[in-house]
């Protein structure tokens, strides 16, 4: 099913400057792959080399932070909403 | 934290009375909660961004003990967003500037200067002089810095941090709720997220974010409401939208957690690769660069040289030496407009962008890239000081 992913405004230039992009999936793991496949820049700054999500990269499904849930297993349904909420550090290192 | 439960033994003068009057007759308030800021103490890390709105309304409500840490000096740049500090003030110690400001709005506030860089050596010390901490910093190490030091001396880390017209804000390290590593466990390392050069902030934006701490803070004195713990605030100033997270407290945080393995503070430069910095300038270093006086040396001689500029379009309005623009982000598929054969000196605004699509062009073959040392804020500087700076 089609749900949306909002993407920060830091990581905006690597996923076509769009601050929403609709996926296809049934989990948020499903979730994420699909939006990197659309936007192959964006997977270095998710992902780390091993494929595993990077620690400074949380990820939400609508309120709730995935690694209380079922992490990349955690099902989703149409009406959800899942950020991508980076660590940000001020005006500076950004 | 005692100055939230306790009667505090402060009294209010009758200037102190007239002056608080406003709040004195909201119940949320009273007497009783006044004098408990006047009692209070409160640390603001940083008077710029966040911390110009922060200490200023702090000074005006009333709390009765502000410290201030800053070693940094007025700039024009900061006079955009950083309304403690004017025109005038240009050059000064933000300290003084600040002082000033903040004494000027309530002299009945002592504050405590820290003219210093906080650091793992000074920071414990300087926190325990202070119920609350306020972290308006601009950089992944002071930040980690600043939220170890809460969890070890068990003192409220009231958060916010900001980029473009986006911001963050919540309560750390309080008791019972996460700290800012049970939300984010590691930084991010230097040079994989974007830099100051293409980041910039709306200067209104740390107005907001530095008002809901200072709003976070006054609600922690007071002890009641519903204080921003175990949610992160996210604020989208383009969009006017606030949305809220929930933060949970992990319990294997490494330093909030049930079996803590940091128990004292550590090297937080090196926790964030910032000495790794230099690992942004090791990659330079493997670059091949080269000085703006001899680039127009060689320009002035008429020799073959493509001068590319990787800079955003904006960027390129504000100010530029008439480079072919292609933004670093678009390089990789705008290699094309580029001919290997030439010689290409490449810049951005102050070298480290274009010191990675020199590194990309070497990658893709384009042997005779160089970067220019210190991009057009050298050029500008050293060789055409008729150019703006920005």
């Amino acid at each position: 099913m089609s749900i949306k992913i909002l993407i920060p405004t830091p990581l905006r230039p690597y996923a076509g400057k769009q601050s929403i992009v609709e996926v296809s999936a049934q989990t948020v793991g499903e979730a994420l792959a699909d939006l990197v496949a659309q936007h192959p820049d964006l997977r270095r700054h998710l992902f780390s080399e091993d494929g595993k999500l990077r620690s400074f990269v949380n990820v939400y499904l609508n309120d709730e932070d995935i690694r209380y849930l079922s992490k990349d297993a955690t099902p989703v349904k149409e009406t959800d909403i899942v950020s991508i909420v980076p660590s940000v550090a001020g005006g500076i290192q950004w | 934290m005692a100055s939230v439960t306790e009667a505090s033994p402060a009294t209010l003068s009758n200037e102190e009375i007239l002056r608080y009057s406003r709040h004195l007759i909201m119940p949320e308030v009273t007497m009783e909660g006044q004098k408990r800021l006047k009692t209070a103490r409160v640390l603001c890390v940083g008077t710029g961004g966040l911390g110009s709105p922060l200490a200023l309304y702090l000074a005006a409500a009333g709390v009765g003990t502000l410290g201030l840490v800053d070693f940094d000096v007025v700039d024009y740049t900061n006079l955009q967003r950083q309304i403690l500090h004017y025109t005038s003030d240009v050059g000064r110690l933000k300290l003084d500037s600040a002082i000033d400001k903040l004494t000027a709005i309530n002299p009945f506030v002592e504050i405590k200067r820290f003219d210093t860089y906080l650091n793992s050596q000074n920071a414990l010390e300087i926190f325990s002089g202070f119920d609350i901490i306020a972290d308006g910093t601009d950089n992944f190490a002071t930040r980690y810095l600043v939220n170890d030091a809460c969890v070890l001396s068990g003192k409220p880390n009231v958060y916010a941090s900001i980029f473009r017209f986006e911001g963050q804000a919540s309560i750390f390290a309080t008791e019972a709720g996460p700290c800012y590593r049970c939300l984010y466990p590691e930084p991010p390392p230097p040079g994989l997220v974007p830099s100051c050069a293409e980041g910039g902030v709306l200067g209104v934006l740390p107005g907001l974010l530095g008002v809901i701490q200072a709003t976070e803070v006054i609600k922690l004195i007071l002890g009641g409401g519903e204080p921003l713990i175990g949610r992160l605030v996210l604020v989208d100033a383009l969009a006017m939208r606030f949305r809220e997270l929930r933060v949970r407290k992990n319990p294997e945080c490494p330093v909030c957690g049930a079996n803590p393995t940091v128990k004292e503070l550590i090297d937080y430069d090196q926790f964030c690769g910032v000495r790794g910095e230099d690992s942004a300038a090791s990659t330079s270093a493997k670059i091949p660069e080269i000085q703006p006086e001899e680039l127009k040396r060689r320009l002035d001689a008429k020799e073959d040289i493509f001068v590319l500029d990787v800079r955003e379009p904006h960027e390129y309005q504000i100010v530029n030496i008439k480079g072919h623009l292609i933004p670093l982000g678009d390089l990789p598929t705008r290699v094309h407009e580029l001919d290997s054969s030439r010689e290409i000196v490449v810049h951005c605004k102050s070298g480290a962008r274009s010191a990675k699509a020199v590194d990309f062009l070497h990658q893709s073959g384009f042997k005779r890239a160089t970067n220019l040392t210190g991009g057009i804020l050298a050029w500008a500087e050293r060789i055409d000081p008729s150019l703006p700076k920005y």
